[in-house]
């Protein structure tokens, strides 16, 4: 009954709200002009400038995408083979003195490891609070501020980018582009038009705070520490 | 919260002579201004960007009504519910129905500007639901029962020993030997404190820095990832956001993104930026079950066809604060509302009423700083000026400024009339020593501080016209 109650409530509540709006903008609401710029531009989604630092060959892409993560105190690892990926990741833990254990999803990126068996004890599925490390695959980076793009699902679940202590992030070389526009035309064509994943992370660089006396600390909520492994060499 | 704007003289009183918030505000004046200037020298096409974010905000708010509809269909499209909210009561009410629905006995909470306009935490508490404010800042405000001073920075106006006090007092159940002198120390123990609370959370709240109409998305831009914790793990995220949020695509709110962060803590990039739609799927192993957007209106509409429409393209994100000489003087919690700063001297008259915020569009200098780096262009000054304009057309202005006003106004329309007055009152101050200008009777708020300088003889109109007169004199004198 009180549900019944609180959605009346809000139907007249947009009512009303969308008719103080118009009023406002001194419009009805339906005239076809302002509908169809609206769906135009929805349905036809256009960049606006894109900066200058966001352009260039693929392999400057990685090296500015390599040093903006860097900039921003991420450690990055560049792994020529897919065959290396393995080995690159056991050899990252142990210079960082943690356990040979990762947690990651399903994405087929991950079937490499499958070929080394043995090299690291893996955990599936969603995070534990428990977890020291999360691995995820990024279907994108944008090179313009080293952002790497995530999508959540089965593949790569979200809590692996928030409760771990650390977050390692994969990356094929041939998926760094300039620009954020890039990476959602990437993702739109994974997905379809105007379709997301429940959730996509743009990330840039480790949980940090500036909320006392605007001194930076890292690790505030999120991981400590954000590692990225560029996989494979850009070409042209 | 407590509205205290009318009290601005002695609230701004107050906080001159504070010296723990002096010494607190010294980090607004330098950190935040270089920040930003570095962050627009590394990106050529800084004002370029600005201009573009302008105009997408404008185009919105003049679409404002079917971008609403557009967005509200693909927010149920992916299954998520869309509440509307006329007034701050109401959105209230939604928030507390849904959290009852869920059965929350705690609610986690990212930070969210609405959510204090609104006053969200004290109508939980009093439902008996338990708010868990996550961010660090907005954390140690909740434990010292304030409001946020800054709207990116909420604790900016306390300094460390502050807050490890308040931690002390918090966190009586942890040893009360341990280390607390250094700021990784109280951020660690913040960070093991809630991480708790994260996982016992029934419901999560967060703001919305955009909402996008192409995909039905909320965003959220954070640096310390609690935002995240907070909307990914309970079972029901709510996201309260104000209608001028939204944006049209991806590619609008990526522009928006580029001069956001380089506006708020010059970073290129804050740590997170995270696009929300719809809950959970159904082979997705996290994520909430229900997505909830609350679309709170509370006087934007009004706005829109006045003076102070292009005030909706704000995007919050506290450069007007970090700029202005007021704001870094005397602090947020000086101008007793929810905004601060330059654009709260805009914002709150509208919330409030321009009677209960009157001093507020006062508030300063009108040094123009706060509208040369609002990445959307907004006019603050001349807005503030119109605000001051409605309060003295109205009927509660004060009765003596508003005759002294009307007597200047009076010699100033006749420019025979005025020369002659403002002669006669040089040619009388100049009669004086300096030392008993020092004191005068009905200007003492100035020379209590100042000495005012001792007056010319003539005034500046009668010595430009004997100056031009000598001009063409010895003009006449070289060719004749």
């Amino acid at each position: 009954m009180a549900e019944k109650i609180s959605a009346e409530k809000t139907v007249s509540a947009r009512d009303a709200i969308m008719a103080r709006v118009r009023k406002g903008l001194g419009v009805r609401g339906d005239e076809p002009g302002r509908r169809g710029v609206v769906q135009t531009r929805l349905r036809n989604p256009a960049p606006n400038l894109i900066p200058e630092r966001a352009k260039g060959t693929k392999p400057e892409l990685v090296k500015k995408f390599q040093t903006m993560l860097e900039n921003g105190g991420t450690g990055v690892v560049r792994v020529r083979t897919y065959k290396g990926v393995p080995e690159a990741v056991a050899a990252t833990l142990r210079e960082r003195n943690l356990p040979s254990r990762v947690r990651l999803g399903t994405d087929p990126f991950f079937k490499i490891f499958e070929a080394e068996p043995g090299l690291l004890e893996i955990l599936g599925g969603a995070a534990d609070p428990a977890d020291l490390v999360g691995l995820s695959h990024a279907f994108a980076g944008a090179a313009e501020t080293g952002t790497l793009f995530l999508a959540s699902g089965p593949d790569n679940p979200s809590t692996l980018n928030f409760l771990p202590e650390h977050h390692f992030v994969l990356i094929d070389a041939g998926d760094v582009f300039g620009s954020y526009e890039e990476c959602w035309t990437k993702l739109r064509g994974i997905h379809g038009a105007g379709i997301m994943p429940r959730t996509v992370n743009l990330i840039s660089g480790a949980s940090r705070t500036a909320d006392i006396e605007q001194t930076i600390v890292k690790g505030a909520h999120g991981p400590k520490t954000l590692v990225v492994f560029i996989v494979g060499s850009a070409r042209e | 919260m407590e509205q205290t704007s009318l009290q601005f003289r002695e609230n701004a009183a107050r906080a001159l002579s504070d010296p723990q918030l002096q010494r607190a505000l010294r980090n607004v004046k330098t950190g935040f201004i270089l920040k930003r200037a570095a962050a627009r020298a590394a990106l050529p096409e800084f004002d370029a960007l600005r201009d573009e974010a302008a105009a997408i905000k404008t185009h919105v708010i003049d679409h404002l009504d079917i971008y609403l509809e557009e967005y509200e269909r693909r927010v149920l499209a992916s299954g998520g519910h869309v509440h509307w909210a006329s007034d701050a009561a109401e959105a209230r009410d939604i928030v507390l129905s849904i959290c009852r629905e869920a059965g929350a006995k705690t609610v986690t909470k990212g930070k969210s500007m609405v959510s204090e306009e609104i006053g969200l935490n004290a109508a939980l508490e009093a439902a008996d639901i338990r708010p868990v404010e996550t961010d660090l800042g907005e954390y140690i405000i909740q434990l010292r029962r304030e409001t946020p001073s800054h709207i990116i920075a909420p604790a900016v106006h306390l300094n460390r020993d502050q807050i490890e006090g308040d931690f002390r007092v918090a966190h009586a159940h942890l040893p009360p030997e341990r280390d607390l002198s250094a700021i990784p120390e109280l951020v660690g123990e913040a960070r093991t404190v809630l991480r708790q609370q994260f996982l016992a959370a029934d419901v999560g709240i967060t703001g919305a820095n955009f909402l996008i109409a192409e995909t039905g998305s909320s965003v959220i831009v954070t640096n310390e990832g609690n935002g995240d914790l907070t909307q990914l793990l309970p079972r029901t995220h709510i996201v309260i956001a104000s209608l001028e949020k939204l944006v049209p695509t991806l590619e609008d709110a990526s522009t928006l993104l580029r001069v956001l962060a380089r506006s708020a803590t010059g970073q290129e990039m804050t740590s997170y930026t995270t696009f929300s739609t719809g809950p959970r799927r159904d082979e997705d192993p996290d994520g909430p079950d229900a997505y909830h957007v609350v679309l709170l209106d509370n006087g934007r509409s009004d706005m829109l066809g006045t003076d102070f429409q292009d005030m909706l393209r704000c995007i919050r994100c506290g450069a007007c604060l970090n700029h202005c000489p007021v704001y870094a003087a005397v602090g947020g919690h000086a101008y007793g509302s929810v905004y601060p700063g330059p654009m709260g001297a805009v914002l709150t008259p509208q919330l409030m009423g321009i009677h209960d915020a009157a001093h507020l569009p006062n508030a300063s200098t009108f040094c123009g700083r706060c509208q040369a780096v609002c990445p959307v262009h907004i006019p603050l000054p001349n807005m503030m000026r119109r605000w001051r304009e409605r309060y003295f057309a109205s009927q509660s202005a004060l009765a003596a400024p508003k005759l002294a006003l009307r007597a200047w106004a009076f010699f100033a329309k006749r420019a025979g009339l005025y020369r002659f007055a403002t002669a006669a009152q040089g040619r009388l101050l100049s009669l004086f020593p300096r030392s008993m200008l020092a004191r005068l009777p009905l200007a003492k708020g100035w020379t209590a501080f100042r000495v005012p300088p001792k007056p010319a003889s003539r005034p500046f109109l009668a010595q430009w016209h004997a100056r031009e007169q000598e001009k063409a004199r010895l003009g006449r004198l070289r060719h004749g």
